[in-house]
């Protein structure tokens, strides 16, 4: 095995293709831009009257949920099933692993399922790396969200979002709202944005949900709703995730959404066509105030069909680059 | 080996296409080009028949039959169909005809829109080299190649073709 084989990152394969979809972190503009666009001809698969293509025919891909999902669980499902893929979905949160299974043993007997590809939401930060490391060779490990390290779809359909309402990046300023320190979400947004080049990146939330270090993502940092929004393109607001949180890192929930919750007169704040994001599951009058989430700037519902296209658009090119990775090693063989 | 001038071949193809369908009654065809040469050829046939009409475009990337041995291509592009395709008779048309395969592919993603009346299949070139039961109705020209040598179009506008021969790897 050469040196360079194990620099290359466990993400991409020889020809520099996805083969994992584990991070954001350290993929190339050009890669999450042919994301992007592979995902803007899926999504018009799904204005057909029969939203399926044969891509994935014959594949089996495996929903391995060790946590409570319900947006991205159907997303994948409802994106793997468009591929013409076999899916199955286990909620492993339920059942094996609290019967005393090992995440290996798990795995090795989904493995005998033969399936080709794993979609891994875990509790655990890192637990889709541990899996990509350990399963074998010819499957493909998506990561679905683990723990508060990465969401790379959920940041990639935001990007999506981002590009076919506001169009090329460059220009914008993003703002990122509230809950920063749990969120994973907040994490693949900002690696994407400053990937793709967009130059005014900021986040907005209390000191206690702020994470130290956030200055290496090369955002701005703000504690002050009313600076932080000012003349912004697109608010993304994160969920307050109070069953992450330990002890007393906020007064209340009332107290927050004094101080953050994005209210009409809020939004004023920024440009007039911005737009407001949101992952979901929203909380009403905790992080947003309902005339907004429903309101003409809203789109958060639009997200969630963007999901769709670029799961579709993932679970395609991981697939492909293993495919072209295991022929690279039949070649290399013979 | 000397290629025929796509330009001319047009005129003839807008007769022949045009004979067939009145042979078939078929009175309001719609458009449809393969991306990409499929697409300029298409363009061209509607510009020597007179018509400014709607053209479909479609992208078969999503159901090659390649795809496990291939992967997908890099710089797939949306089909964009801006009419109806249940009960309409349709005209596909591609540049070049080689194995069938790309043919396959857009008729089975034509079906994912709806059940067209009928389907003409109209190429510029046929290279005579099909591996499924796939025929044009209406071809500009036939040119059998040697098993190294591949013909592009260029274009939109003029029409060309060029020859591109491949160094076998083994």
């Amino acid at each position: 095995m050469t040196p360079t084989y194990a620099k290359r990152p466990l993400q991409l394969n020889d020809l520099g293709q996805l083969r994992h979809f584990l991070s954001l972190d350290g993929l190339s503009k050009e890669l999450l831009t042919e994301i992007l666009d592979t995902a803007d001809s899926f999504l018009e698969v799904g204005n057909r009257s029969v939203k399926k293509v044969p891509l994935l025919r014959g594949k089996t891909v495996c929903n391995v949920f060790f946590e409570n999902s319900t947006r991205t669980r159907t997303t994948f499902e409802l994106a793997a099933k468009r591929l013409s893929a076999d899916v199955i979905t286990l909620n492993v949160s339920t059942s094996s692993t609290s019967k005393g299974e090992t995440l290996t043993d798990t795995l090795r007997n989904l493995e005998a399922m033969a399936a080709d590809m794993f979609v891994v939401r875990h509790a655990d930060s890192g637990a889709a790396h541990f899996i990509a490391e350990h399963v074998s060779p010819d499957v493909a490990v998506i990561n679905g969200g683990d723990g508060r390290h990465a969401h790379p779809t959920q940041g990639m359909l935001d990007m999506l979002t981002i590009r076919r309402h506001k169009g090329d990046f460059e220009p914008l300023s993003v703002a990122i709202v509230g809950d920063i320190l749990h969120s994973r979400v907040a994490r693949s947004n900002m690696l994407a944005l400053r990937t793709l080049g967009c130059r005014d990146v900021r986040v907005i939330g209390p000191k206690t949900l702020l994470p130290v270090g956030l200055e290496q993502y090369g955002v701005r940092v703000f504690t002050d709703m009313a600076e932080g929004l000012e003349d912004v393109d697109v608010v993304i607001m994160l969920r307050l995730q109070r069953e992450r949180m330990q002890g007393g890192l906020l007064p209340s929930e009332g107290e927050f959404y004094r101080l953050y919750g994005l209210t009409t007169q809020r939004l004023a704040l920024a440009r007039p066509d911005a737009i407001v994001m949101h992952p979901g599951p929203i909380n009403r009058g905790v992080e947003i105030e309902s005339a907004v989430a429903d309101g003409a700037q809203s789109v958060i519902l639009n997200q969630v069909t963007y999901g769709i296209a670029i799961r579709m658009a993932v679970l395609s090119m991981a697939m492909s680059g293993q495919t072209a990775q295991r022929q690279l090693l039949a070649e290399e063989q013979k | 080996m000397n290629l025929p001038d796509p330009e001319r071949l047009l005129t003839e193809m807008a007769a022949a296409l045009d004979a067939h369908l009145a042979a078939r009654g078929i009175a309001e065809p719609r458009f449809i080009g393969i991306r990409t040469g499929g697409v300029w050829v298409a363009q061209a046939l509607l510009e020597a028949r007179g018509r400014e009409e709607a053209l479909g475009v479609l992208d078969v990337s999503f159901y090659r039959d390649d795809f496990t041995r291939k992967g997908l291509h890099p710089q797939v592009q949306p089909s964009e169909l801006p009419f109806e395709v249940e009960g309409q008779h349709l005209v596909l048309v591609d540049d070049v005809l080689m194995t069938g395969r790309t043919i396959r592919a857009a008729l089975n993603e034509l079906f994912d829109y709806g059940r067209p009346a009928s389907v003409t299949l109209v190429a510029l070139l046929d290279l005579n080299a099909r591996e499924l039961p796939i025929r044009p109705d209406v071809v500009g020209a036939t040119l059998p190649l040697a098993p190294e040598q591949r013909v592009k179009l260029l274009g939109p506008r003029p029409l060309a073709l060029e020859l591109q021969t491949f160094v076998s790897a083994h």
